[in-house]
């Protein structure tokens, strides 16, 4: 361990006398009590802090195994950069990468508003209302989303009209034809939402149950309303909870929307299969969709990151540093240990 | 301080032979007198198990009341139905000759909706074991937040005064500091800050220093100690006999639901009539205390 520490602890005892209780339990050499071991005088020594030649090692180790990967990458003429370049920001792809986006914003954002809104059903005083949740989460978490989405987009078939009306009446304030209603965009967004809705629900539930209940009560005892200690008192603490794997689903989501090419929707992933079956690249334009999942994701990890710190305030004694901020330290006490 | 807390050691037994539900004797005179506590004849059940079993109280406004009593006793079940947080099966409580959580309607109480509750509260402080401090939000955060919301107060008013409790409780300059950033005797000043921001009548303490190291017990007394000066109604339950010999207006022993004896400090420590009260002291105060 600190090698450094124990040569210097060893070849200063000659130095001098010392009082007997004395740091005594720091270096083994000075167990025995009864000698009366002699103070030493530690104030003139330099600090070296430890040395850790495994942490280099394995630094080495796996910068040497990135730059072999990143060498073939550049290096092996099959991934066909210049392809890639070529279709990377081409309309046809910007266009599916919007799409991708939209449903990815739409669907996240109904799927955890309505996901909310099941989770404090589940968590209700009412059985009818537990009951209601616990089987939409039960129904949507156990059929494939490939599934639901085929069924949405065909309810044209199960369902000729759909009306609004008073039930069990002939009353109809209006009535649509089904196909009419479901577009492609509509079977997918109705798919995402509900799934995600499904899922949401049981983190945001989790969320909340992690939250003690005493802050509750005392919020009650202050005569603070339901909806203002949902919001103010239980909400913030529970997104500490809820945050790291909501992301998780909404990272998911963002490539989870490629399934939606089975309704032949030209969102990212079906766009450049519409690509690679005209011009038979297959694998640079796969790249190219994979490069652009990438950027999102590592987009929302940023975001992921901040808003996480924004709600760790209090959580953690003191709240750890930004890598800017890391990154300003570093070259500060870099800059201060040249100067010396 | 008033020292005379109900002469007549009403014991459970004999409250429980009724007293109609109009008779309200502290709303004669509402402006004099602020926080006049009655208890009369609670009973709560949780299942099967009788927690309170007809429990009569009185405290007079600005009176400080200290339960004691063995573990399980029931002593926090009764300060959480003075602020309803605990429904009562059975018997009512008054404040200021104001029911507690009900309404007279007919011959029946029905319950007081939400919003009703939310507001009696705000007349009644409350302070518990485990502080229960919002994490999230910074010591003057706490204390701000219910005024604002609950009493409608603008928010740099309710800063000032929030400012002025925390300097109080001698916290001041650790306004903006995260609970957890605090020491537990500083939270639970916070904790008692943020009870009087509402200017309750009444102020309940559950065993506010049980969960606090030897060195920070009495930071938290000593603050105590000086609102039991203040003309605020104070119901303590606490295991510090000490502090409670020197608080106390009337010192309450419970024990298996029921108040066994209830007294002035001299007449329960030095004195006790029940068996059950002198075998009780006679395991928690160390013998040097108990003259
Ligand atoms: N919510 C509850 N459900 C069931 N039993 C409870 C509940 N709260 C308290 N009790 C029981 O009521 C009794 C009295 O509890 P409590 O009022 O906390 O006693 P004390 O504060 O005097 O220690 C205990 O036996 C406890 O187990
Ligand atoms: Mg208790």
């Amino acid at each position: 361990m600190s090698s450094t520490a124990t040569t210097v602890a060893q070849s200063a005892p000659s130095t001098a006398g010392r009082p007997a209780s004395a740091g005594a339990a720091d270096t083994p050499t000075n167990t025995e009590k009864t000698a009366g071991p002699p103070a030493v005088d530690y104030s003139g020594y330099k600090l070296v802090p430890a040395k850790h030649p495994g942490r280099w090692v394995g630094t080495v180790l796996v910068a040497l195994g990135l730059a072999a990967v990143l060498w073939s990458l550049a290096t092996n003429p099959r991934w066909e950069w210049g392809v890639v370049a070529q279709w990377f920001t081409a309309q046809s792809v910007v266009n599916g990468l919007i799409e991708t986006l939209k449903l990815t914003a739409i669907s996240g954002a109904f799927g955890f508003i309505l996901g909310f809104v099941l989770a404090l059903m589940r968590l209700s005083a009412s059985p009818l209302l537990v009951g209601v949740s616990w089987t939409f989460s039960w129904i949507f978490r156990s059929t494939p989303l490939l599934v639901q989405l085929l069924l949405w987009y065909n309810l044209g078939y199960l369902y000729e009209k759909v009306s609004l009306g008073i039930p069990f009446t002939d009353v109809r304030f209006f009535e649509v034809q089904t196909t009419t209603l479901i577009s492609q965009f509509a079977a997918a967004v109705l798919g995402l939402t509900l799934n995600q809705a499904a899922y949401s629900a049981e983190i945001i539930r989790g969320g909340i149950l992690s939250v003690d209940q005493g802050q509750l009560e005392a919020a009650a005892a202050l005569g603070i309303p339901a909806w203002r200690r949902s919001t103010r008192i239980v909400l913030p603490q529970a997104m500490r909870a809820i945050l790291p794997t909501a992301f998780n689903e909404i990272i998911g989501l963002v490539k989870g929307t490629s399934i939606v090419y089975v309704l032949a929707y030209s969102e990212l992933f079906y766009t450049v299969q519409v690509i690679y079956n005209r011009t038979q690249q297959v694998l640079p334009l796969l790249l190219v969709a994979t490069l652009w999942y990438v950027v999102i994701t590592s987009v929302l990890s940023v975001f992921q990151y901040y808003i996480e710190r924004h709600y760790s305030k209090g959580a953690v004694r003191n709240l750890p540093l930004t890598p800017l901020q890391k990154v300003r330290r570093f070259f500060a006490t870099h800059a201060v240990k040249e100067s010396r | 301080m008033s020292t005379a807390v109900t002469e007549t050691p009403t014991t459970a037994a004999a409250a429980a032979a009724g007293g109609s539900p109009s008779a309200a004797p502290a709303a004669s005179s509402p402006s004099a007198s602020r926080g006049h506590v009655e208890i009369t004849d609670v009973r709560k059940s949780f299942g099967a198990t009788d927690v309170l079993k007809g429990v009569s109280l009185t405290v007079p406004p600005g009176g400080v009341a200290v339960i004691v009593g063995p573990s399980g006793s029931g002593k926090s079940t009764l300060l959480r139905t003075i602020n309803h947080l605990e429904k009562v099966d059975d018997g009512y409580i008054t404040i200021d000759g104001e029911l507690v959580g009900y309404r007279l309607r007919g011959n029946k109480l029905h319950e007081l909706r939400e919003k009703d509750i939310l507001k009696q509260r705000t007349d009644i402080g409350m302070v518990f074991q485990n502080f229960n401090l919002f994490p999230h939000l910074t010591a003057l955060e706490n204390v701000i937040e219910a005024p604002i919301v609950a009493l409608r107060k603008p928010k740099e008013e309710a800063r000032k005064r929030a400012l002025e409790l925390l300097d109080r409780v001698g916290l001041k300059d650790r306004a903006n500091a995260y609970p957890r950033q605090l020491s537990g005797g500083q939270q639970q000043r916070v904790a008692i800050a943020r009870a009087l921001a509402l200017n309750p009548k009444i102020l309940l303490f559950d065993e506010p220093t049980s969960a606090l190291d030897p060195e920070l017990v009495n930071e938290v007394l000593d603050v105590i100690r000086e609102l039991a000066t203040s003309g605020t109604t104070l119901i303590i339950v606490t295991h510090e006999m000490g502090f409670a010999r020197d608080v106390a207006d009337t010192v309450v022993f419970m024990d298996e639901g029921q108040i066994v004896e209830q007294g002035s400090p001299q007449e329960i420590f030095s004195n006790p009539r029940e068996p059950r009260t002198r075998s009780f002291f006679s395991k928690v105060i160390e013998p040097a205390f108990n003259i």
